[in-house]
């Protein structure tokens, strides 16, 4: 991130002047004066504002090693430390088997993301660099397909598994996987804004050299891509971590619960005095990975954003 | 589909013609039924007859044995899904004591009955749209052969589709998924909203035709119209204050931290990154959690003397709203700063330049420069943001839950559209006015964003930038 530093060319040396109260002539044209002032208010609301910006993940992170194990205490901070949330978050698997569930939303994930990034590179290839009769009609219905609320169609879809055999056992796992990556070729519209950036030129002289449309795919478009391509895997990998309303229609029983819903299950009235702590060590187990996870994506993110809107 | 022309042609085409021109086929089904010859016209009954023929034996044995698997099809089941689609089932569940047991017949479940029947109809459509794909290569084989003496073998025709026309190759499995998982559903649903099932009809349920749209609209009922236009109203209040607040105080912590003597910016970024890295869902409910009548919020300010009693934060209509805003600006404003501060980087320092040396301040600087550019580049990003924000269902339904619920109203004071219909269908299981919410969560969309999002810069100026 402190490579964005040295790339600052943005002046806005007089940003906060408007919030200082001018006081007298001499002071307001005093540039000097002016920019200690505004650096000093710059700062201050930045350290303010961080401080709110910080304090809800401290607080859960405090209170992952809560003694008492209820959400609530006497005091803000916990007054009492011990490991114990996390331990028995591991150990104690007869109520709710959170290893289990960490494993089965990581088999999950594992496959939706290598499905979805498939699909998106398929589909925003064929739309980036390809032109035939149904590309602008492909483009205007996935568009308003989107715009229908996803949530509409949860129920919907419990019974299209169900006809299909997929709502018991191992079926849950692969329904999840579908779920999660079989409509992600509609996802492309970022994947395809990308790709408009690279030269066209590039594809043509690969194709004057006799390359196949697959071969231009594979060894052209895709290492180009690669800062989206990791963007792309990553967000689709997180998918399944952070859905809860789709899962929570089809894992119906405890057994095939993924991460979130175990999470949700935590807080609600029944498990909450006993489950809280425990919920805010499962947080941060869960938090920890997908923080790197993002550090990760971030770079690149940033990487292909710059490189997306250069003129 | 077949007659893509290579890219050398179509980039000299796109010169003079409108941007991505593509010639219509002349492989058409009116040709076929005017030009073909009798092998030709005998496709149109069985399908494939004209491919073997024409020597491509592969290709018309699949177009025949797709036929022949489609008329098994509607033989064994497709005929009795459709007609059961019209009635939606009459069986009811019965138990019969036989020798002693008992034996249950589970009736007919209507909402198995219509995902079966809608797919018959589906199945249907794909069919006639391959029926005429199969017709026109019939005639296009027919074309080919008398003018170059042979028509594409197999062998040509996979090379084509994995090659010059590798869309279809490219796009067979996505577009597969797509139509299952998302248009199927989406369509079913809509027939849901013509029919009368909620709590009450849970296993049979009938065609009622325009009654539940009549019952949004109506005075009285667990939903109506008074109930409808206040979530409505809050619903666009509230993605519009998420949006253009993020935006705007996203935009200027941005600036601020862009400063050129503001130090530490790379630990400030960080600090505000932060919370996008947790799970969002995790951080609402630890917000939830902390903003409890008894919750660690109100602890603290007890602990200060600063009240005396807890904060209204779910339970007050105002304070309610103001809240998940606010909450929302949290979430919301690190990713704006993200996006921003890449694009405020990319903004040309000479500008700012030349605009000092023309003695602009920087309140001119910020509107002519800054302003013109961020809008632009962004457009399209607020609009999916509004769009996004409209059905923002995490925000509500974790944080507040759509609390407070005045008794006997089926949607709360902070619910949103797509927060009352989740309500609606998977607590309470009316999934009829549910789906009649989610066609005017559709409509409402599609108003404000197809408007804005056609008429954008980079919508029409697709390859502007390349």
């Amino acid at each position: 991130m402190s490579s964005n530093m040295s790339g600052n060319r943005f002046d806005m040396t007089s940003v906060t002047t408007a919030t200082a109260k001018p006081a007298g002539n001499p002071f307001w044209h005093d540039q000097r004066k002016r920019r200690i002032v505004g650096d000093v208010l710059s700062h201050l609301l930045l350290a303010v504002l961080a401080v709110i910006w910080v304090i809800p993940i401290v607080w859960v992170f405090l209170e992952s090693f809560n003694k008492n194990p209820g959400p609530y205490n006497e005091t803000f901070f916990p007054t009492e430390y011990t490991l114990d949330n996390y331990v028995k978050l591991f150990t104690d698997n007869h109520v709710l088997n959170f290893p289990r569930m960490f494993m089965h939303t990581f088999v999950i994930s594992v496959f939706t993301c290598a499905i979805s990034v498939f699909f998106v590179l398929c589909v925003a290839f064929c739309m980036s660099r390809m032109r035939f009769r149904f590309r602008k009609s492909f483009m205007n219905i996935v568009l308003v397909l989107g715009m229908f609320p996803g949530i509409m169609s949860v129920v919907v879809i419990y019974f299209i598994l169900k006809s299909l055999g997929l709502t018991q056992g191992v079926g849950v796992t692969i329904a999840l996987i579908l779920v999660y990556s079989a409509g992600a070729g509609a996802g492309f519209y970022v994947m395809k804004g990308y790709m408009d950036t690279i030269p066209m030129s590039l594809d043509e002289a690969a194709y004057l050299d006799g390359c196949t449309r697959w071969q231009v795919f594979t060894k052209i478009i895709i290492p180009v891509c690669k800062p989206m391509l990791v963007y792309q895997a990553l967000t689709s990998f997180l998918g399944p971590w952070l859905d809860f309303v789709m899962a929570k229609a089809i894992a119906r029983t405890q057994d095939n619960y993924t991460v979130a819903l175990g999470l949700y299950q935590m807080l609600s009235r029944e498990y909450l005095n006993d489950w809280f702590a425990r919920f805010a060590a499962a947080a941060v187990v869960i938090s920890v990975p997908i923080a790197i996870l993002f550090i990760i994506m971030q770079r690149f993110y940033q990487e292909s954003m710059t490189g997306a809107v250069k003129g | 589909m077949e007659a893509t022309v290579s890219p050398t042609k179509s980039g000299k085409r796109a010169r003079r013609r409108p941007a991505d021109y593509i010639p219509p086929s002349r492989y058409t089904i009116r040709g076929a039924a005017g030009q073909g010859d009798a092998l030709t016209r005998l496709s149109f009954l069985v399908l494939g007859a004209g491919n073997i023929a024409r020597r491509q034996i592969a290709k018309g044995v699949l177009f025949l044995a797709v036929e022949i698997a489609y008329i098994a099809y509607m033989a064994v089941s497709g005929v009795p899904a459709l007609a059961n689609l019209v009635t939606l089932g009459s069986r009811t569940q019965t138990k019969q004591k036989i020798d002693g047991y008992w034996y249950y017949d589970p009736g007919d479940n209507s909402v198995l009955l219509m995902v079966y029947g809608i797919a018959a109809v589906f199945i249907t459509v794909l069919f006639v749209v391959f029926w005429s794909y199969a017709v026109r290569s019939a005639y296009k084989a027919q074309l080919l052969a008398a003018e170059t003496g042979s028509a594409p073998t197999f062998g040509d025709d996979l090379r084509n589709i994995t090659d010059r026309n590798g869309q279809v190759a490219f796009m067979a499995l996505p577009v597969a998924g797509i139509l299952v998982f998302t248009v199927l559903p989406t369509l079913i649903m809509m027939c849901i909203a013509f029919t009368n099932y909620d709590s009450d009809h849970v296993l049979l349920f009938d065609w009622v035709g325009f009654k539940n749209f009549g019952q949004l609209f109506s005075a009285t009922g667990e939903v109506n119209a008074t109930q409808f236009t206040s979530v409505l109203i809050w619903t666009l209040v509230w993605a519009f204050f998420a949006t253009f607040l993020n935006f705007f105080l996203g935009l200027f912590l941005a600036m601020v931290i862009n400063r050129k003597t503001t130090r530490f910016k790379g630990f400030w970024r960080a600090v505000f990154s932060l919370s996008i890295a947790v799970p969002q869902f995790v951080s609402l409910l630890v917000i939830n959690q902390m903003l409890q009548p008894e919750g660690a919020i109100n602890r603290l300010l007890i602990e200060w003397g600063w009240i005396d009693q807890a904060l209204p934060f779910f339970t007050d209509t105002t304070w309610a709203r103001v809240t998940v805003i606010v909450v929302n600006l949290w979430i919301g404003i690190p990713f704006t700063i993200m996006q921003i501060t890449g694009i405020l980087q990319n903004i040309p320092a000479e500008q700012y330049e030349a605009a000092r040396l023309d003695g602009a301040n920087w309140w001119q600087a910020f509107t002519q420069i800054t302003m013109p550019y961020l809008v632009f580049v962004l457009t399209p990003y607020l609009i999916t943001t509004f769009t996004g924000n409209v059905n923002n269902f995490n925000v509500i339904y974790l944080l507040s839950g759509g609390n407070p619920t005045p008794v006997g109203d089926t949607a709360g004071k902070t619910d949103l559209l797509i927060t009352w219909l989740y309500k609606l269908t998977v607590d309470r299981g009316d999934y009829n006015l549910g789906a009649v919410i989610g066609i005017f969560t559709f409509i409402t969309l599609a108003v404000v964003s197809l408007i804005t999002y056609r008429s954008s810069a980079s919508y029409k100026d697709e390859g502007g930038f390349r």
